[in-house]
């Protein structure tokens, strides 16, 4: 590398480290004898609006509770070695409780089985792992009643007629999509006019629904695993000039939803409460490490359907609520 | 302008020098600003997190030593991981499924090889195919599932020993350091090894010397396929369980060791303990971050900020010396 | 005694480009045969043809009176011919030593070297060192990378190469061609060792002077064929260059001849 390239690169290595070192640190410095507690969050990716608001809550949590709280996450969605590593790196660190949001919730096991025998504390966030009971708790919304209400909905504003759906999911194997999905139909018991997955991106699902309704315009309703899949298959179906044959449901509860719900493209969303989810367990992480007191089982959060158009046996809210609790 | 040679310009010459010097200072730097990095069982499971990467990036270095480069390393070692556990979990013995996944890899690699030498196509295309068609078929193989892998032989590269009763190493830790010192010997002193670099450096000087260029290129490609392989059984040895979705970004991840390891991306220059010094350089950076309380996002910057150095510095240095 | 080195009726075609027509070709032993001739006329692939890095469509090729026929560059190195190409042939961003015996790699003797395969990296820079003096070329290290040295070392070192592996003949495209003043001499003067030490040299060249310093007898290559051979004490700088571009021509008894200019046929 040539006499000056080691030199140099160590001073740029120094350099990056030192920079690296004093940017913000997650709102309290890092010495032992502070008494901090330190909680991790480890979400799935740190890109998607779900997860920033996720963290976002859990950080002001933490910093009201005067815990502090490292976010991390893995590199894509699907991603379960980088989470693997970042539980690793959390237990090295002292972290006395780990929340995670798992992107495989068979392959997360042995790393959180690692850090409870440790005896750190692990709630599991928005996502079960399989087994649930894998982790101390799981604070989650329910996601087949979620899928449920979407259903429900969509089945009464179809006034009698006939379901057929096409069914647009996320991540192939996860639960969260599979539940979801298992719910809508259970509720519906729709005629299935095709099912594709689309990772929960708006241009996936637009481009699955196009490829969709090339097959068949008959539809008259969507199910849809998340908000922006459910507005690329507004696109798809306005494109064909179908937006008033067809009701398309979702669910999230994110700001850019609900508006989607105001501005009619999608009829209905069930909201999530990720805060309250982030919130939670940042509490127990702080209980825990006062008195030890761990909690158990799942816990749930809740869902609201979210729509202008309220129907009499479903209850709802109306969008203007719903931009008062969005999250992102 | 002839050179001085002195014996302290020699060491210089190592291409791995560089990095190896920012590893050290990292670890030292870490180590003075949190209290958990320097402990022995974090810096084991430092090198334990380096070992699927490192791997992959062992046989990256190979491919780009060649002035070629494998985007669709990753994709194969995945692949190699969901057919050990498909095979194992329907009965295949776990030493049979673990030879038929490596020699799959290695099957692939050739395929990359063929294409490469054979159809003159640019290995930067080659790879970006085969990545797209991996993936794929490793999606329609798993079904949208991933695979527990309970098979002793097929986990065995994640069995913990302990050295002097304190250390923690895995036979993983194991393998890949001796992975990375045959290849090194190979590199370095064995005619193949020559051949390998004069192919990347000037593949018409290497011709009209004799060397066969098809073949030698395609060794490579083949070798490293077989390393990917190998890759895949040191991820079944971390996490027990194959899944179609892992290692995304594991080609970038594993070029990411190659260069900040002082590998030039266009051949016939660099060394595979470099590579080495690269991934362990990614796994601490994660880890020591991590313990000063960082978040991702800014540890995936200081990331970025290295690399672009890395290359930077390579540039600077080398340009002076002509 | 026969030729060290012979081709007769060579042919060569590109599509509809012909690059050898009938060439012919005798190397004596012990001297330094100097190949001219204008671009184009076809030196290089009869050159290469001779170094097995081009395969002729028709003629034969004679190493020391037997017929030969190279497939590839290596088969003839293995009849002893050697070959300094115009771009040298050196890796960079490898060391001296290490080029010196690129493709031809020694193994150590021991187990070491028999089952791992492992080279016998000292003996191997302990040859490049003698090799290189014997030549009374100067550089500092074996282990110096290619790339360090200046344009006239670099020659050298290829055509140390090709001296020190050459048995029969070393051929040379254009050495001087890319060096100044002061490089050149210095490897006319390897040349010249070279032709001392018993190693017959074939040289491409477009430079007259340095052809006139060296050559012991001069080829002139034109349109694909040998139109002449004459040797440098006998006949002016003049005349090998009118004979080149064909101003002038050799008639049957040996005598130089001028062409007629109006109709440009040669008869």
């Amino acid at each position: 590398m040539g006499r000056r390239g080691p030199a140099l690169l160590a001073v740029l290595a120094v350099a990056a480290l030192a920079v690296g070192c004093t940017s913000t640190k997650s709102g309290s410095d890092q010495s032992t004898g502070d008494g901090k507690t330190k909680i991790g969050l480890v979400t799935k990716t740190d890109s998607n609006p779900y997860f920033v608001a996720l963290r976002e809550a859990a950080k002001a949590e933490a910093g009201k509770k005067g815990a502090e709280l490292v976010a991390l996450a893995g590199k894509f969605d699907g991603d379960n070695d980088g989470q693997v590593s970042a539980i690793e790196n959390l237990v090295s660190q002292g972290a006395k409780t780990i929340l995670v949001t798992p992107n495989n919730s068979t392959g997360i096991l042995g790393a959180i089985k690692k850090a409870r025998d440790k005896g750190v504390l692990v709630i599991a966030l928005d996502t079960e792992t399989d087994p649930q009971n894998a982790v101390d708790a799981t604070i989650a919304t329910d996601n087949t009643e979620a899928g449920r209400l979407q259903g429900t909905y969509v089945k009464a504003a179809l006034n009698g007629q006939p379901a057929r759906s096409i069914l647009l999911d996320g991540t192939p194997g996860s639960t969260v999509s599979e539940q979801r999905h298992a719910g809508y139909v259970e509720a519906v018991q729709p005629e299935n006019l095709g099912t594709e997955a689309t990772n929960g991106e708006q241009n996936k699902a637009q481009q699955a629904t196009e490829n969709l309704l090339q097959r068949t315009t008959a539809l008259n309703s969507v199910y849809t695993i998340n908000e922006p899949a459910a507005r690329g298959a507004y696109e798809a179906i306005k494109a064909k000039g179908l937006a008033d044959k067809v009701v398309i449901g979702s669910i999230d509860g994110s700001c850019d939803g609900v508006k989607a719900v105001k501005n009619g493209e999608i009829a209905v969303t069930v909201m999530q409460f990720p805060k309250k989810m982030a919130e939670q367990g940042v509490d127990f992480a702080v209980e825990f490490a006062k008195s030890g007191k761990k909690p158990s089982g799942f816990i749930k959060t809740d869902t609201a359907v979210i729509t202008d158009k309220p129907i009499a046996g479903v209850d709802s809210k109306d969008t203007a609520w719903g931009l008062e609790n969005c999250w992102g | 302008m002839t050179t001085r040679v002195s014996p302290s310009e020699l060491i210089l010459r190592t291409p791995a020098i560089g990095p190896a010097i920012a590893l050290v200072v990292a670890v030292i730097v870490f180590g003075l600003t949190t209290d958990t990095f320097l402990n022995v069982d974090n810096l084991s499971l430092v090198v334990q997190q380096s070992l699927v990467i490192g791997t992959l990036a062992l046989g990256q270095t190979l491919v780009i030593l060649t002035a070629g480069i494998d985007l669709a390393n990753a994709s194969i070692a995945v692949f190699a991981t969901l057919l050990m556990a498909k095979l194992a979990m329907t009965g295949t013995s776990g030493p049979l499924a673990l030879v038929i996944g490596i020699l799959a890899a290695g099957a692939i690699g050739c395929v990359t090889g063929g294409l490469v030498t054979g159809l003159r196509l640019p290995p930067f295309i080659v790879t970006l195919g085969l990545l797209t068609i991996v993936t794929a078929v490793s999606r329609i193989y798993a079904q949208g599932q991933s695979f527990p892998v309970t098979n002793e032989v097929l986990g065995w590269l994640g069995t913990t020993q302990y050295l002097f009763g304190q250390i923690e190493v895995t036979y993983g830790m194991a393998v890949m350091l001796a992975m990375y010192l045959g290849f090194w010997y190979a590199l370095s002193r064995t005619a193949w090894g020559k051949h390998v670099y004069a192919v990347g450096n000037d593949p018409e000087a290497a011709r009209l010397s004799g060397i066969h260029v098809r073949r030698t290129t395609l060794s490579v490609y083949l070798v490293a396929g077989l390393v990917y392989g190998i890759a895949a059984w040191q991820a079944l040895g971390r996490v027990p369980n194959a899944d179609p979705n892992a290692f995304q970004l594991g080609n970038l991840d594993s070029i990411t060791a190659v260069v900040i390891g002082g590998t030039s991306l266009f051949g016939g220059r660099g060394s595979v303990l470099g590579t080495l010094v690269g991934a362990l350089i990614v796994a601490v950076l994660r880890s020591g971050l991590t313990q000063a309380g960082i978040d991702n996002l800014y540890q995936d910057v200081a990331t970025g900020v290295l690399v672009i150095a890395a290359v930077a510095v390579d540039r600077f240095s080398r340009g002076r010396q002509r | 005694m026969s030729p060290v080195l012979e081709a007769r009726g060579l042919v060569k075609r590109y599509g509809r480009v012909i690059a050898m027509d009938g060439a012919d070709f005798e190397l004596e032993a012990g001297e330094v045969l100097a190949v001219v001739g204008d671009n184009g006329a076809g030196k290089s692939t009869l050159i290469k043809s001779l170094s097995g890095a081009v395969i002729p469509d028709a003629g034969e090729i004679y190493v020391d009176g037997n017929p030969v026929r190279f497939h590839g560059p290596l088969d003839a190195r293995r009849y002893g011919i050697e070959t300094v190409y115009q771009d040298l042939a050196l890796a960079p961003a490898l060391d001296i030593a290490t080029n010196l015996f690129l493709g031809r790699e020694r193994k150590r003797q021991d187990p070491l070297g028999t089952l791992f395969r492992r080279l016998d990296t000292k003996s191997m820079r302990r040859d490049a060192r003698r090799v290189l003096d014997e030549l009374g070329i100067d550089v500092k290290s074996m282990t110096q990378l290619v790339e360090t040295l200046s344009g006239g070392q670099r020659q050298a070192v290829a055509v140390a190469r090709a001296a020190a592996f050459g048995s029969k003949v070393v051929i040379m495209d254009e050495p001087t061609a890319a060096l100044g003043v002061q490089e050149s001499a210095k490897v006319l003067e390897l040349i010249a060792r070279i032709r001392d030490r018993g190693l017959p040299v074939v040289l491409i060249s477009h430079n007259m002077p340095h052809v006139f310093e060296i050559a012991d007898r001069v080829h002139v290559h034109r349109l694909g064929r040998r139109v002449a051979v004459v040797s440098p004490k006998t006949h002016s700088m003049n005349a090998v260059v009118g004979l080149l571009t064909g101003a002038l021509r050799m008639a049957e008894d040996g005598s130089i001849e001028e062409v007629g200019l109006t109709t440009g046929l040669s008869r």
